[in-house]
């Protein structure tokens, strides 16, 4: 028991603090790294909540293919850091203030309300326990309106994306070879008259 | 394990929807540019077929299926159908404006069914889950749709706006649900309210869950002090959008706060009541005191919601069943009064001349003295003027209110009203009083959208003069 407590405070401290790099870090890219130790340390508690699957899937999914996609977006992009950080001095204080308070509050409540002696243990699972085949069980048969639901939110997204990026900009000059082809000398030439300049 | 198969008829309706908007989506990819009146005919089809489905199906008892995460009864029935007419006459008033502004493209209708199909699974969940996947599914589809125009930068910086505020939002909720679910075990708002009424002593932690969750609603709600969004939103997405915003899911985020509230937190309705009354209060005041510094009618109306969302949390704080029929008459008729101020808004609008600044309604009495008439009776009602059903809906909200011996918040609201009275009646006083400025608006709309907004007035009257059958409704949702 006190070596899983360890474990679980290791990593819930790590998450923490990876999480706190990531809105403080200058460099986005750094930042994006930190998300990444996030949802590693988070997979780990995930694992030590006898729940495997989710954090193998978290670490494969959003690790390995979100974040490295999001990696390269931060690269591509250039984002002015002077400017995004513009106004975080100014508004520090009032939001750690609030931030702080705000803690403190929650911290109260959950230590005096929240705990072992106040809500049940939940029960250790056997050893044999398979999280996967937990899972399987229940996600198509009763969670199948949840999860088709979530399938439709993935569906909008991918709308969304392409409706609002695939358009033809005014900008951008496209050939069109079937109508140079078809062109004619009228289209192009102008042939202009004119008298012979007098000597002077 | 046995597995129980889910009631797939009483979910027809949503599936439908789902089914046709992307039979919508892959039809539309083939049409060419010119006849996009097909996937607007599909959409209103989809709407009608929608509408059809509920109806035959509504009446019986209540039915939950889908291992507890769906729920089918009258008041979802009736939502609903209320969700379909009002975005089906969305869809008609933005048809014109989206085709001037070059942003009529077919997905401009999908995403506006996937946001309805987001608030039919609100109106009708059963679960905390299938609540926050609707309401994604609505957000998302809204978030695309306020930054359609996408060489306007006051949407785009609107819909950024919208998605980073809505996405704390979520998470506020989110988390909330978290601590429900932690505590309660279970995400079944039935399980959740049976649970919440057999463990008194576990009160503080549950109220700390609650917290969040009334965060988040009152986010989406847009009631203060979580308003900041509403009124960059509505001034800066496209008026046909602003339009869709601010009626249709107001519908929804009001069974929202019922299913949670109501259904799920019956047993800690002492500790939203004191909740929901800070929200009212500031709501009042603060829509209805900024509203009259605006000079944008968009950002007018938006504060006016606010306010509007002041009086919707009353009935509801109430607390009793008469307060609920009066919170859902109050919403039902605002998103009718909304969908008339912002069609006429759309209707007086052309191509680069957006008619959203109080200005430009300035002598529109002397140019189309029937769209002036209109708009007064909106107006009138919008401040709750009789014999409009605005009053009535004020009325109703304010006697349940007092019932519960709430005398102060009701002097508060009636007094704030008459503060907001102020600026609805100078929207009358510019159409009647004053000379027209510059620009004489042409009307371009087509016929189908003149009658359509002419009868939406013309209802605010008539539903002022004869309320009843709509209360009778209403009653029959909460019996």
């Amino acid at each position: 028991m006190a070596f899983e407590k360890i474990i679980f405070y290791l990593f819930s401290a790590i998450l923490v603090l990876a999480a706190l790099r990531v809105i403080t870090a200058r460099n986005p890219v750094h930042s994006a790294l930190f998300l990444v130790l996030a949802f590693f340390s988070s997979a780990a508690i995930w694992v030590l909540l006898e729940a495997e699957f989710l954090g193998i899937v978290l670490v494969l999914v959003y690790v390995g293919a979100v974040m490295v996609l999001f990696l390269f977006v931060v690269m591509m992009l250039n984002i002015n850091i002077a400017q995004l950080r513009a106004g975080f001095i100014r508004y520090l204080p009032l939001g750690a203030a609030i931030g702080l308070v705000v803690v403190a509050e929650m911290a109260i409540v959950m230590i005096r309300n929240f705990g072992l002696d106040k809500v049940a243990r939940p029960a250790a699972k056997a050893a044999d326990y398979n999280n996967t085949e937990a899972i399987g069980r229940v996600l198509y048969t009763k969670y199948l309106y949840a999860f088709e639901i979530a399938a439709v939110i993935l569906l909008v997204a991918i709308i969304a994306a392409i409706a609002l990026t695939m358009r033809r900009r005014k900008d951008t000059k496209h050939q069109n070879p079937s109508e140079q082809v078809r062109v004619r000398k009228q289209d192009r030439l102008r042939v202009v008259k004119m008298d012979a300049e007098k000597k002077q | 394990m046995n597995i129980v198969m889910p009631n797939f008829a009483s979910v027809l309706p949503e599936m439908f929807v789902l089914g046709m908007a992307c039979a919508i989506l892959v039809i539309d990819a083939l049409l060419s540019g010119r006849r996009k009146v097909i996937t607007y005919s599909l959409s209103q089809l989809t709407l009608l077929g929608a509408l059809i489905l509920t109806v035959m199906h509504s009446g019986e008892k209540e039915v939950v299926t889908f291992g507890g995460t769906f729920v089918r009864d009258t008041m979802g029935d009736f939502l609903k159908v209320f969700i379909y007419v009002i975005t089906a006459v969305v869809f008609l008033y933005s048809r014109d404006y989206i085709k001037s502004r070059g942003i009529d493209k077919g997905e401009y209708y999908v995403l506006g069914l996937f946001g309805m199909l987001g608030m039919m699974i609100m109106v009708s969940a059963h679960s905390l889950l299938t609540i926050y996947l609707g309401l994604e599914l609505l957000s998302l589809s809204l978030y695309a749709l306020v930054a359609f125009q996408r060489d306007n930068a006051v949407a785009s910086e609107a819909a950024m706006k919208y998605f980073v505020l809505g996405a704390i939002a979520s998470g506020m909720l989110l988390y909330g649900m978290s601590m429900l679910y932690g505590v309660t075990h279970s995400l079944d708002i039935g399980k959740i309210a049976s649970y919440i009424a057999s463990h008194q002593e576990q009160q503080m932690i549950l109220a700390f869950g609650l917290v969040f969750v009334v965060v988040g609603l009152a986010f989406k709600l847009g009631a203060v002090p979580f308003h900041m969004w509403l009124p960059d939103v509505y001034h800066g997405a496209p008026t046909s959008v602003t339009l869709y915003i601010g009626t249709a899911p107001k519908i929804a985020a009001f069974a929202m706060a019922i299913r949670l509230l109501v259904d799920g937190m019956q047993g800690l309705a002492a500790e939203w009541q004191a909740m929901f009354m800070v929200l009212a209060t500031l709501s009042l005041a603060i829509g209805n005191i900024v509203a009259i510094a605006q000079t944008n009618m968009k950002r007018m109306l938006a504060y006016s919601t606010i306010s509007h969302v002041g009086f919707l949390v009353l009935g509801i704080l109430a607390g009793t069943r008469e307060g609920y029929v009066a919170s859902m008459f109050y919403t039902i008729t605002y998103a009718i009064m909304a969908l008339g101020a912002f069609g006429i808004i759309l209707l007086l609008s052309r191509k680069g001349f957006e008619s959203d600044q109080l200005d430009d309604f300035k002598g529109l009495a002397d140019r189309s003295p029937w769209i002036a008439f209109l708009m007064l009776l909106i107006m009138f009602s919008m401040a709750g003027v009789p014999p409009t059903v605005g009053f009535y809906a004020k009325l109703m909200v304010l006697q349940t209110v007092i019932d519960v011996d709430m005398l102060w918040i009701a002097i508060v609201a009636v007094l704030f009203s008459v503060v907001g009275a102020f600026y609805y009646l100078r929207v009358v006083k510019l159409m009647y009083f004053d000379k027209p400025s510059g620009s004489g608006s042409l009307i371009e709309a087509g016929i189908d959208t003149r009658v359509i907004v002419s009868s939406n007035a013309i209802l605010v009257l008539l539903l002022g003069l004869f309320p009843g059958g709509l209360i009778a409704l209403c009653r029959l949702a909460f019996a």
